[in-house]
Order: C-alpha cells, then sequence, then structure tokens
C-alpha cells in the first residue's frame, strides 16, 4: 500500500486502494439512460463541466421512514470525484439507509476516510457530491411540500469592499490555502478592508475544521 | 502487463550512448570544470567539446552555448534576462498564447511587475501562429519575440523560419525592434535545429525530451545578444549563468543530440504512419472525439485527441491500469486545477479540454503498441461516457 496517502505527503497524486476499487467498480451509477425515473422521488445537480465536474443525482426516499433507499448518480469528473461519488451512494444506502437528517449530518471528510484519503488537491472533489445530496434533499422536502424544513445554503459576503463571501473563503480553504496569506492571495480579502481579518480567520478555522479535521 | 509508455513529451529513456558519455564524469572525473589542475581540466575540455559538438548541430559558436539546469531555466533566462537587459530600448514583449508556462509565466511577470507591455498571439483553431498576425505586433520598442518551435501538447510545428526572416527584415528596415526567441525543447528529435536557417537569435533546448538527462539544458545566445542573469555568485557560463556545471549531464545531452539529429529523418519517417494510424483509428472508431492539432505540421510523435463528454484524468487512470501511460489537458492533474491553456488557446471551452489526451511516441514505441491502444480505448471511452452526464455540443466534434 505504498500509494496510500497520507496527509503529510502533499504533493502525491496517488490513490488509496478504496480509493482504485470504487474508481474501477463505482457502485450504484446510473448506466446511459435513468431507468424508471419515476420511482426516484428527488433530484440534485452540482457544478458544470466547465468547472471541469458535473453531479447529479437520484434518490428514492421511503416516506415513511425518511430513509434513503436508493442513491444513483451520474458524473463528469475525475477519479476523485467518481471514487467519492461511488462511496458516498454505499455510505448513504447501507444498513436500510440513512435518513434525511442523518444524511445532511454527512460530511465530506467522513467520505474521504472510508476512501482512505484523497490527494490534497482533490478534496473538493469529496465536496461536490455533498453539495448534491443537500441540493437533493431539499429538493425531496420541497416535492413533499415541507419547505419549512429546507435549508438553504446562500453566500454571506464577509468583505464587501473586496466583494468576498464566506463560499469564497470556504472554495480558497479546499484548495489548499491554509493561512490567512494564503487564502488573501486568492481572493483579496480584507485587503483593503483589514477590520474584517478577525472574522477571516475565525472562517478559515471553520472550513479548515469541517474538511480536513480538528488535527489537520 | 502492458507497457506501453506514450508520454515522450514529458520524458523519456536515457538513450545507451548518452549513458556511456555521462558514466566517466559520475564517477572517476569528479573534477571541478573552474579548477586549474589536471582533474579540473579534463572535465573542462569535456564540456567544452559537448559545448563544440552541440554547437555544431544549432550551426552556431561554441560560445554562444549556454548551459543551464533545463528547458525552463533556458526560456525563463531568454524572456528574463533579455527583457531586462534591454529595458532602456524599449518595453514590449509579444509571446503565443500556448507558449510553455516557461515562457508565458515569466512574460506575464515582466507585465505585472515590471511596467513591460505583453502582447499575447493567438494561434489559429488548428494550432499555428500566422506570422502576419505576429508582425502586426511588432514595434520598435519591442524588445523580444518568443514564439516555440512545436507545441509541447499538440505538436504543432510553427513556421519559425518566416517568422524570424519578417523580424531581421523589420531590424534592417527600421534600425531597432526584437530579437527573437525559440523553445525548441520538443522539436529536438525531429527537426532542424540550425539557428541559422530558422532566423532566431535565442533557442532554447534540454536534456531529457531528446533521449538524454534530465536536469541540464541549454540556451543559444547569438552573440552581442546582452543578457541580464538569473543567478549570481561566480564567473562560470561567462559568469551569466554562476554555478558548477553539472558535467555529466552536459556531456550527456551533447551524446543525445548527436544521436537523435543523426537519426532525425528515418525516426520520423517510421513514426509519422504510426502517428497517423492511432489519429486514424481513434477518430474513426470512436465517436465524439477531435483531433487538436494541424494533422500535418505536427510532430512526427505527437497525437492530441478530445474524448467528448468525458473527463481525461478518469481515463489517463483506467488506461494507466492496463498498461498505458499517457498525459491530458485535464484541470484535474494540473497543480493549479486549471485545464490546458493550450487547447483553451485553440478556441476551444473547457470541456474539450477536460477531455484531450495526448499521446506521444517513442524510439520504443511499435505498431503492437498502437494497435493494443486502438483495443483498449474504446471500451474505456464507453464505460466514462456511460457515467457521464454531459453532452458537449457537437459542433466541437463534427468535421
Amino acid at each position: 500500500m505504498s500509494d496510500v496517502i497520507s496527509r503529510d505527503q502533499k504533493q502525491s497524486w496517488f490513490y488509496s486502494d478504496i480509493v482504485k476499487e470504487h474508481f474501477f467498480n463505482p457502485q450504484n451509477f446510473v448506466m446511459g439512460e435513468l431507468e424508471n425515473p419515476e420511482s426516484y422521488n428527488a433530484t440534485g445537480k452540482i457544478g458544470s463541466p466547465a468547472c471541469g465536474d458535473e453531479l447529479r443525482v437520484w434518490l428514492r426516499v421511503d416516506p415513511a421512514t425518511e430513509r434513503i433507499l436508493e442513491f444513483r448518480w451520474k458524473t463528469f469528473g475525475c477519479g476523485s470525484a467518481i471514487a467519492s461519488t461511488s462511496m458516498a451512494s454505499v455510505m448513504i444506502t447501507e444498513n436500510g439507509g440513512l435518513t434525511l437528517d442523518e444524511a445532511r449530518k454527512l460530511r465530506p471528510q467522513d467520505i474521504m476516510t472510508r476512501l482512505g484519503g484523497l490527494p490534497p488537491r482533490k478534496f473538493h472533489c469529496s465536496v461536490l457530491c455533498d453539495k448534491a445530496l443537500r441540493d437533493a434533499i431539499n429538493d425531496y422536502l420541497r416535492r413533499s411540500n415541507q419547505p419549512d424544513r429546507m435549508i438553504r445554503e446562500s453566500a454571506r459576503v464577509i468583505d464587501p469592499v473586496a466583494k468576498v463571501t464566506d463560499r469564497d473563503i470556504e472554495e480558497a480553504v479546499l484548495e489548499g490555502a491554509h493561512t490567512i496569506e494564503l487564502v488573501q492571495q486568492k481572493t483579496k480579502v480584507g485587503i483593503g478592508n483589514p477590520s474584517i481579518l478577525p472574522a477571516v480567520e475565525e472562517l478559515i478555522r471553520f472550513y479548515k475544521e469541517k474538511y480536513f479535521g480538528a488535527t489537520y | 502487463m502492458a507497457d506501453v509508455y506514450l508520454d515522450h513529451a514529458a520524458a523519456g529513456p536515457l538513450s545507451p550512448a548518452a549513458k556511456q558519455a555521462m558514466d566517466p564524469f559520475l564517477m572517476g572525473d569528479y573534477g571541478n570544470p573552474s579548477s586549474f589542475h589536471m582533474k579540473g581540466k579534463r572535465v573542462k575540455d569535456a564540456m567544452e567539446e559537448a559545448r563544440a559538438d552541440i554547437a555544431s548541430h544549432l550551426a552556431c559558436r561554441a560560445d554562444e552555448i549556454l548551459f543551464t539546469s533545463g528547458g525552463t531555466e533556458s526560456d525563463n533566462m531568454a524572456i528574463l534576462g533579455v527583457a531586462r537587459a534591454a529595458k532602456a530600448k524599449g518595453n514590449h514583449l509579444i509571446v503565443s498564447a500556448f507558449e510553455h508556462q516557461a515562457v508565458l509565466e515569466a512574460a506575464v511577470f515582466l507585465r505585472d511587475k515590471e511596467g513591460f507591455s505583453l502582447s499575447i498571439i493567438q494561434p489559429t483553431q488548428d494550432g499555428l501562429i500566422e506570422p502576419e498576425v505576429v508582425m502586426s505586433q511588432v514595434r520598435p520598442e519591442t524588445v523580444l519575440v518568443s514564439i516555440m518551435l512545436a507545441n509541447n501538447e499538440i505538436g504543432t510545428i510553427q513556421p519559425i523560419a518566416t517568422i524570424g526572416n519578417l523580424i531581421q527584415k523589420y531590424r534592417a528596415e527600421h534600425g531597432a525592434g526584437p530579437f527573437f526567441h525559440t523553445d525548441a525543447c520538443q522539436a529536438t528529435p525531429y527537426l532542424d535545429l540550425s539557428v541559422e536557417k530558422l532566423h532566431v537569435d535565442l533557442m532554447t533546448i534540454n536534456g531529457s525530451k531528446m533521449y538524454g538527462p534530465k536536469g541540464v539544458g541549454a540556451l543559444y545566445i547569438k552573440r552581442g545578444i546582452k543578457i541580464q542573469p538569473l543567478q549570481f555568485g561566480g564567473a562560470q557560463e561567462r559568469g551569466l549563468r554562476p554555478g558548477t556545471e553539472f558535467v555529466a549531464g552536459i556531456v550527456g545531452m551533447a551524446a543525445a543530440l548527436e544521436e537523435a539529429q543523426g537519426m532525425k529523418k528515418k525516426e520520423s519517417e517510421r513514426l509519422v504512419p504510426l502517428r497517423d494510424r492511432l489519429i486514424q483509428g481513434i477518430l474513426q472508431t470512436i465517436p465524439k472525439t477531435r483531433l487538436n492539432g494541424d494533422p500535418i505540421h505536427r510532430l512526427p510523435n505527437n497525437v492530441n485527441v478530445s474524448f467528448l463528454d468525458l473527463e481525461g484524468e478518469a481515463l489517463l487512470l483506467y488506461l494507466d491500469a492496463k498498461g498505458i501511460y499517457a498525459s491530458t489537458g485535464s484541470a484535474c492533474t494540473s497543480a493549479s486545477l486549471d485545464p490546458s491553456h493550450v487547447i483553451l488557446s485553440l478556441g476551444m471551452p473547457f470541456e474539450v479540454a477536460h477531455g484531450s489526451m495526448r499521446f506521444t511516441l517513442g524510439r520504443a514505441t511499435t505498431a503492437e503498441h498502437i494497435e493494443y491502444v486502438l483495443e483498449i480505448l474504446p471500451p474505456l471511452v464507453e464505460k466514462l461516457r456511460s457515467i457521464s452526464p454531459v453532452t458537449v455540443d457537437d459542433k466541437y466534434w463534427k468535421p
């Protein structure tokens, strides 16, 4: 297992055996056209091929128990995107399926942990399927007439001068900017508005912990 | 398992002739070429012989060859060194949009940090630079034009001699104007490198693209061109590139160049049918594929195809598992997470760049290798497409 990724080896490209297993034999994906689309009661979509990743998911949720019985997907994505989505589909549907509330608590780092790690610059791939899942859960709640339970994730402006949102900072952290200096290089946040820097540092800490764990 | 290496534009094996030339300088002949004793002189003599050998293939004088650590340093030195030394005369640079990053990023640095203005020439959709478009940007205060001899991703061969000729005429007519640099790294095993015939003032070559060692390169600088060094600390390479020379590498590069230039005609004739078989085989048997770059004005070893509706890194890894080693212009394999600037410069959208694969043939490539790739590829492409939700517009692949 010489190619298992340690988070210290930031330059490594190689994938763990579990990643490879899911990459070469992806689970639960939709081959070609989706059959019986009416049997799914929620869909989600995130990304676009222009950004290099697009992911669509279909869920079959049991209305009585709110358990996700099926999680099907299609992606225009790299090895990490394919493997993360495949692993997420397994984690969401195993043991009778997660409930919607449980599924919402699934974090990208949980998927990565089950995969045995991903190369650092591939972390964003596992975030993609987290976002598509949330989109699909909202779709289920919309269709089942429970709009009050939907969680909208709207961007919040952190630096009105540079027009930087919390999403921009999240993206920067995911792309490997783990210090305030690196996030500033990417986003220009706080350069004309230094008073907001403590808030930015707080956000960087939050996203680092969210995606990379407290020990990172 | 199969072992089909089709990434020669990235690196190739060291030729036995180059290794043999290097051997003495890795062990016995360890002297410093700058030393005044016999141990140093022997090494110095070998290095100067290598310099003369390389100069003979470039049809230049030995003292016009400067040794560096590789293509990137040579490119950096050509761009930064010439521009900074010429700043009193002018502050305008011209490069093509699909230059190697070593040229492009150095030029952008000069624009963003040192007050130069920069014209970036877009290639045609077939990946060719038009001489008249370059000349339309040349002005008396232009200090340097840099266009690569053959593109590293799509292998298209540029009309360097024509551009060089026009630049020389411009200088003669105006009594001012730019020097002309070309990055010839990818072209060394296949094309004529005479700087006289190409009408260039600076040329980059490196060891690893011509079956020589990695970590060594050279820059041809025509006599009389002033260059500001990038590093300081000694008199080596006329003070322009201080630091003890990598003599084993230099000697290996000279032997590799000698061999590569000697066999370039025969090897090109052998590779062109293999290249064309791979191109045609892919385009005819796999739907929704497009060749990136002109099919004729193209290095004999380069195949660059976009497989639409799929993402290149996934295909690269599937091929890797079958013992086929290639590279992709997908963002997913670049450190910056940006897709290939070369494919984008052809006017193609991101999806086409993400699905691009480069296969670069070499001395070990056989017809059996090509047939193996053509057998393995279609089902892998089909599998990834069946997972993909994307359908790229027909206009990007229909002839």
